[in-house]
């Protein structure tokens, strides 16, 4: 049994280096880091956090970020609650078609929407705002967000809203106050998977927007190929964009294993 | 659960179908629109017919991409999976360090596509680099930025550590829903560990594993962001892939006609591929 452990160990271990190797370099200074190779920060230093903290042109990128994530969240949950309802309890003219629909706008490769996200996005006057990245996302999101909940949703008895109906709920009342609180875990996972696709995609934040709504994945290419020396300012940002996910994956990790047994193709 | 039958249901659906439809087929017609017309800028446009799409089909670079693409996304596959699913059998069931395990496990995919490939890069730098010092340690020489089997091995290394995670953790769901009374027959029985897992495990795999397959194919076909950064599809073009080559036509090169018949080329082969393998495996299942 316990060379079972020991793979798993190593395979863990293979997991923190790069990101112990980032966490180290973002302590040292860019001299130290260009001079030489050491396991351990031998000036410690948190310059790199410090101007990352004081300097607006990179604070902003992260608020600019977390906004668009946020927005992106709540919409992609909002709108696939009451379809991932319908998809559950329902059967309706072209259901299937629409969830095969949906489910294959997963498939579409983001670099083939960048130049039409552009243009579209212009035409209705949101280029460069949050929203204009926050709406490119729910491309992948919200199938993803009804795929989830719809998981979640069909393991919850019919018996329940027979029952609710029955006690004299309408629909609103009782989808409100009983079907959403019996499906909590589900939204918190669904909440998490969206979260998680908004915070990590970089090609349409990027595209999507210029000064005013610049997320910190666009400056922080920006630091990596103009000057390409501020290594140390890069891996300090780095490891600034590991602490929303960490926080967030704290909050379901009980559910987590369950989040992703539930698919159906 | 048995499911009543109303088209009043599609008032729930509409949201998600006007914003989906909003954000894929615009843009979709757009991408069309582009493929069968040229532009010599001013809004005017000409039929061109089929001509972008010929273009495309005959164009070396488009194929060497292709197949620089299909070795990527072959080899990500052949590694992911296997290991994928071996870790998934090495995890603890019950007890306090199957939450530590869980979370260690899923931080790779946390972190922003940009940020693993800076990380990657800084790893495998010869000099300075945890990755590449070693490498170089052992007498062997290795620099990513001019050799492209080192470049290869990186960029493949880079996505065993973002995405075998995925695996790991549609693997352990499944594994876990399996039920004790199976293992109990088994035991029973007098099941060796093998058998226990070419008997029972594997086949209730069979659903998530398809599931694995399906999303490691289809997002190691897509990869732009982690290769951009890591490589920018170097040295020379030895690790452009697909995603690199059509931004590069579409961002860099003005060339809206070859680069929109590009991407429904690149989005077919993608729907096509992905409908193969998913009858393949139903098929298998219907058996």
């Amino acid at each position: 049994m316990r060379w079972r452990y020991v793979f798993l160990f190593i395979y863990i271990l293979f997991l923190m280096l790069p990101i112990y190797w980032l966490l180290n370099m973002s302590f040292k200074t860019t001299n130290e880091i260009l001079g030489g190779f050491s396991a351990f920060p031998r000036e410690f230093t948190l310059a790199s956090y410090r101007t990352i903290f004081t300097d607006p042109t990179w604070y902003n990128t992260y608020i600019n970020s977390i906004t668009y994530v946020l927005i992106n969240t709540v919409i992609s949950v909002m709108v696939a609650l009451p379809a991932a309802y319908a998809f559950s309890r329902y059967n309706f003219i072209g259901d299937k078609h629409l969830f095969f629909w949906l489910l294959s706008n997963r498939m579409a490769p983001p670099a083939v929407f960048v130049l039409p996200f552009v243009n579209l996005y212009s035409a209705v006057g949101l280029f460069d705002t949050p929203w204009a990245v926050a709406l490119a996302h729910t491309l992948f999101n919200v199938p993803l967000a009804v795929w989830i909940l719809e998981g979640f949703m069909s393991g919850v008895p019919k018996e329940l809203d027979e029952t609710a109906y029955v006690d004299g709920y309408s629909f609103p009342s009782f989808f409100v106050k009983i079907f959403i609180p019996t499906i909590a875990a589900g939204i918190g996972v669904a909440a998490f998977f969206c979260f998680m696709f908004s915070w990590v995609e970089m090609l349409l934040a990027k595209n999507l927007t210029s000064v005013a709504a610049k997320p910190i994945v666009a400056a922080m290419t920006k630091t990596a190929s103009t000057s390409g020396y501020e290594l140390g300012l890069l891996a300090a940002a780095g490891v600034l964009t590991l602490i929303p996910g960490a926080f967030v994956i704290y909050f379901v990790r009980n559910y987590i294993a369950k989040g992703f047994a539930l698919g159906r193709v | 659960m048995k499911k009543t039958f109303d088209n009043k249901a599609w008032f729930l659906v509409l949201p998600v179908f006007l914003m989906v439809l909003f954000n894929s087929l615009i843009p979709l017609m757009t991408v069309v629109n582009y493929s069968v017309q040229e532009t010599f800028g001013n809004n005017e446009f000409f039929w061109s017919g089929t001509r972008w799409f010929e273009q495309v089909l005959h164009d070396r670079q488009f194929h060497e991409s292709l197949m620089r693409q299909i070795i990527f996304t072959g080899l990500v596959l052949l590694i992911q999976i296997p290991l994928g699913l071996a870790i998934a059998l090495c995890m603890p069931r019950k007890g306090p360090w199957v939450s530590v395990c869980l979370v260690l496990i899923a931080l790779p995919l946390l972190v922003p596509w940009n940020v693993v490939g800076s990380m990657w890069n800084i790893m495998a730098l010869p000099d300075i680099g945890l990755l590449g010092k070693a490498i170089n340690g052992l007498g062997i020489s290795f620099n990513y930025t001019r050799q492209p089997l080192a470049a290869w091995f990186t960029v493949v290394l880079m996505d065993v550590w973002h995405w075998t995670s995925l695996v790991v953790l549609l693997c352990y769901a499944g594994l876990v829903s399996i039920p004790d009374a199976y293992y109990q027959a088994a035991q029973v029985d007098g099941a060796s560990r093998w058998s226990v897992f070419r008997y029972i495990q594997l086949p209730k795999l069979k659903h998530v594993l398809t599931i694995a397959i399906l999303l490691r194919f289809m997002d190691s076909f897509m990869i732009y962001t982690e290769v951009i950064v890591l490589t920018g599809g170097g040295p020379g073009s030895t690790t452009k892939f697909l995603s690199i080559d059509l931004v590069q036509k579409a961002l860099g090169g003005f060339d809206l006609g070859p680069a929109a018949a590009f991407s429904i080329v690149y989005f077919l082969i993608i729907l096509f591929l992905s409908w193969l393998f998913y009858t393949l495996m139903m098929r298998g299942e219907a058996k």
